[in-house]
């Protein structure tokens, strides 16, 4: 078992070191698509952290992403980028905490709905605050950094959340948010305090969400609300997270680098039919595969570990 | 059985909860002493799963106090009753079924306070697997059991937690002869643990063989208690019952 997991951090660790050369190919449009699958990669495994074993379906993914974005426009010239990357995950934690605490007793469709109201809450609150405390609707983000810092802080913060998640699934914490996602009742006669354990993934998941908005921030020039709390980043990562398979760690990443190709090409040579496009294909994942990519390889694995063992066994 | 010399482990006084206009628990009191097998009994619908759902804290009380081991529990969160030492099976079984048997008695055990030893713990899961008669079953999806396994395999979870107090909620229903002997050899030897049993049964050769003491509920309220064979052929809950099941052996 040990030995599995150093031949698989070796592995990791590889992986890692190659994709660090990504901007050194010096191609923009092949940097600026990696950011891209870096972001999704990022946002869907939070999301599956949390929405994997809860099952409890979050439609926030845009309001924390914004929030972190945000916290850019902001903050971005006043302080040193790191304590501003500081600020944003605090943000984004404090936000997660009273949203878990006030709507983590919610369940199934309740919760959906809300945590769609909440981005554009949290959208409305910071139009009103810029119109009317500030006096401006737009900010420039003029910040020191560059592409290939974006890649990298993105790559970073992707060995982390893996990292995070793996440990979190070890966990009795994880065991406790499996146990949730099986039945909540039981989980509460076993001893497990539901609440804290569900805000606690909530959180943690939210405030990587958070991190991946203020990276992105300093690619645009100019950020206004509309543009940082963009509704579509919410069903994109739900989309991608359930095509790979939320309940497997690694499975949210399957998910998201072929859609986020297929988004990009789709976008640029649809425009206009590009989310109807996207609808069809959100149904057509559901229907055809239910437990996502993830699922899909755990059953062709059982099925030829079955096999070999009828082999064994005749 | 005489509660007055020792504490007891479960004490209910004036106990009331109402959905809408239905009072489905009218003041009801009773106590159970320590190692005690206390029988609930009453026809559909007089409130039997409501009170074991009072008592474990999955609804809240409109009225009365629970104790458990001398500590008021009603409108306590039931992870913290769970953790005082309070396990329960429920009337549609509920097991795991993403998990394999070994996780769902694991769960179980995991979250009470203080956390065992990972070793110890795996030995525990071990000997209740056994205990329940689902020895080698450990890697067995609770999905893949049968209708009597996953009821062995939700009270070995209920167990997992090293109760003081179990509540059975119906365990015994739908077994066949030999499974009911089994089961009720089972139950005995948990009192012999020492573990307190709440049980709700309508399976009177059960209740015969195994409560000390029963109390019959009826549209809420109690109506009769005492020593087992009393209550049994007590006019009024024979009544309840409408003449027939009561006196069936
Ligand atoms: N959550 C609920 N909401 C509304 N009414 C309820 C609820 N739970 C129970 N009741 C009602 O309360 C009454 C008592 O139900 P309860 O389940 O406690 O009966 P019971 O004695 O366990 O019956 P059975 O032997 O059929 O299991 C019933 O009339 C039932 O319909
Ligand atoms: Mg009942």
């Amino acid at each position: 078992m040990s030995a599995r997991i150093a031949g698989f951090s070796a592995l990791a660790l590889a992986a890692l070191a190659l994709l660090a050369f990504v901007p050194r190919l010096g191609n923009a449009y092949y940097l600026a698509l990696a950011i891209s699958l870096l972001q999704y990669t990022v946002l869907a495994t939070a999301w599956g952290m949390f929405s994997g074993p809860t099952r409890y379906v979050s439609l926030a993914t845009t309001a924390f992403f914004g929030v972190g974005a945000y916290t850019v426009a902001v903050l971005g010239e006043i302080l040193p980028w790191p304590l501003v990357l500081l600020t944003a995950a605090a943000l984004g934690a404090i936000v997660a905490g009273i949203v878990g605490l006030s709507t983590l007793r919610l369940s199934g469709v309740y919760f959906v709905i809300f945590t769609f109201g909440l981005t554009e809450l949290i959208r409305q609150l910071v139009v009103w605050f810029e119109v009317n405390k500030s006096r401006v609707l737009g900010r420039y983000v003029f910040v020191n950094i560059t592409q290939a810092d974006i890649y990298w802080q993105l790559l970073a913060l992707t060995a982390a959340v893996f990292l995070l998640g793996w440990l979190i699934a070890r966990s009795r914490l994880g065991f406790a948010l499996r146990v949730i996602g099986e039945d909540e009742t039981v989980a509460k006669h076993c001893g497990i305090n539901t609440t804290f354990a569900k805000v606690a993934l909530f959180t943690i998941s939210a405030t990587v969400m958070t991190l991946v908005g203020a990276i992105m921030a300093p690619r645009w020039t100019y950020i206004e609300p509309s543009i940082a709390f963009n509704s579509m980043i919410s069903f994109q990562v739900l989309i991608m997270a359930l095509l790979g398979g939320a309940h497997r760690l690694w499975g949210p990443v399957l998910g998201a680098v072929p859609l986020t190709l297929l988004f990009e090409l789709l976008s640029a040579r649809f425009p206009n039919t590009f989310t109807i496009i996207l609808g069809c294909i959100f149904l057509l994942i559901v229907y055809m595969l239910p437990r996502g990519v993830a699922g899909l390889f755990e059953k062709l694995s059982t099925r030829t570990s079955g096999k070999t063992a009828q082999r064994v066994a005749a | 059985m005489s509660q007055d010399t020792q504490t007891a482990v479960l004490e209910i006084d004036g106990l009331r909860r109402a959905f809408g206009g239905l009072v489905a628990v009218n003041d009801l009191g009773f106590s159970v002493g320590q190692g005690e097998i206390m029988g609930l009994l009453g026809p559909n619908g007089s409130g039997k799963t409501t009170a074991l759902n009072l008592i474990s804290g999955v609804l809240r009380p409109d009225a009365g106090t629970i104790r458990l081991m001398g500590q008021n529990i009603a409108g306590l969160a039931s992870y913290r009753i769970a953790r005082l030492g309070l396990a329960r099976t429920f009337q549609l079984v509920r097991v795991l079924d993403g998990m394999d048997c070994r996780e769902n008695i694991k769960a179980g055990l995991a979250f009470q306070k203080p956390h065992l030893p990972v070793a110890e713990a795996e030995l525990r899961i071990d000997t209740l697997l056994h205990r329940v008669g689902l020895a080698g079953h450990d890697r067995r999806p609770a999905a893949d059991l049968t209708y009597i396994d996953r009821k062995r395999l939700e009270l070995a979870r209920a167990l997992a937690a090293g109760p003081r107090l179990l509540l059975l909620d119906e365990w015994l229903a739908g077994l066949n002869p030999s499974e009911l002997a089994i089961g009720i050899d089972l139950i005995r030897s948990l009192k012999a643990d020492g573990i307190t049993i709440v049980l709700v049964e309508h399976v009177m050769a059960a209740v015969r063989a195994l409560c000390d003491r029963c109390i019959v509920m009826s549209s809420g309220r109690k109506i009769a208690e005492g020593a087992t064979a009393d209550v049994l052929s007590d006019a009024a809950v024979v009544k309840a019952y409408l003449g027939g099941v009561a006196t069936d052996a």
